[in-house]
């Protein structure tokens, strides 16, 4: 009986790993940007081309910024997630449209509701490369100071929203 | 006379076609020193994308971006150390295939070592517990067996009497 206590002990171990690491996304790579000054961009604006906007503009307050496109898929499956809250007047979310067309982009939003307090164009993408974009879309909690808080990597669910991001904008408006 | 007109109109237009064809491809391969340092230093360098490819592998619109990125970098002529922080700086040591040592990557790095000692250990330790296993079921030989083991062993029997 003894004898089989090893192997089973080596076995138990072997499945509790097993089973965490089913667990986790390998696509969530931890941002080296969180507790990091969100890096400073100037963009034109969506609906108003002849407007900029850059990070400066929004000091002072907290804000999320999602990276948006029309091409991506998961967008839509979080985005009456966003217009929700938007409606519910938490926190002013910006969009990033991420390596878009402008006419599809105001289809888009003309089609699935528009929730961003404004939207930046990020033509080329090179805005994303700085804020470390790899998987449309992407969620970031920026709080009064411009220091990013957190980093949702991939379509936000309810479950995020209500457990992580609204206790910490709540936490992060004080 | 004509026949070779015609030849001769032939090859003018193949050159001209082959010339026009270098031209549209020059781009790539505008300054092959750059590039082939681009692909040493990509092929050290993880796609986010499609995590089990390289940068130099991937052609995922991101990769592509990321490349000419690098790209720009070596023209204004940044070295790979300061390529690699860049890419670090946005995406983590994540990015690179090839991770430095530092306490959050001991695990990494002397894992693979710790476990080789581990094993070892438990093997020498399972090896002599088991050689004095066998030596104490072992029932005692006279000399005379014992020379006989011992010549049987050795393959030079006589033949058992």
């Amino acid at each position: 009986m003894k004898r089989f206590l090893v192997p089973l002990g080596i076995f138990i171990v072997l499945v509790v790993f097993l089973a965490v690491g089913l667990t986790r996304d390998p696509r969530e790579v931890p941002s080296p940007l969180i507790d990091k000054a969100a890096p400073p961009f100037t963009l034109v604006q969506l609906h108003e081309p002849a407007r900029q906007l850059s990070v400066a503009d929004l000091k002072g307050q907290v804000w999320l910024l999602n990276v948006w496109a029309s091409w991506c898929v998961s967008c839509r499956q979080e985005h009456p997630l966003m217009v929700e809250l938007s409606k519910a007047g938490v926190v002013p979310i910006y969009g990033l449209n991420y390596k878009d067309k402008r006419d599809a982009a105001l289809r888009w939003l003309e089609q699935f509701g528009d929730p961003y307090t404004v939207s930046v164009m990020d033509a080329d993408g090179k805005v994303g490369i700085d804020y470390g974009v790899y998987g449309v879309p992407e969620t970031y909690v920026i709080d009064k100071e411009g220091i990013i808080r957190y980093k949702q990597i991939g379509p936000v669910t309810a479950e995020v929203l209500k457990q992580t991001i609204i206790p910490l904008v709540r936490k992060l408006q004080g | 006379m004509r026949a070779e007109r015609a030849t001769a109109g032939a090859v003018a237009l193949w050159l001209a076609l082959s010339v026009w064809a270098a031209d549209a491809a020059s781009p790539a391969v505008a300054d092959p020193a750059l590039e082939h340092r681009l692909m040493v230093l990509s092929a050290e360098l993880r796609c986010l994308v499609c995590q089990n490819q390289s940068l130099a592998d991937s052609h995922a619109d991101l990769a592509i971006d990321l490349k000419n990125q690098v790209r720009e970098m070596m023209r204004a002529g940044q070295s790979d150390e300061q390529i690699k922080a860049y890419l670090t700086q946005r995406y983590g040591d994540f990015v690179l295939y090839n991770p430095p040592v530092k306490a959050t990557t001991w695990m990494l790095w002397l894992g693979p070592f710790a476990a080789l000692l581990a094993g070892s250990a438990a093997l020498v330790l399972y090896l002599r517990r088991r050689r004095v296993a066998v030596a104490a079921a072992s029932p005692d030989l006279s000399a005379a067996d014992s020379v006989r083991a011992r010549r049987l062993l050795d393959g030079d029997a006589a033949p058992p009497a």
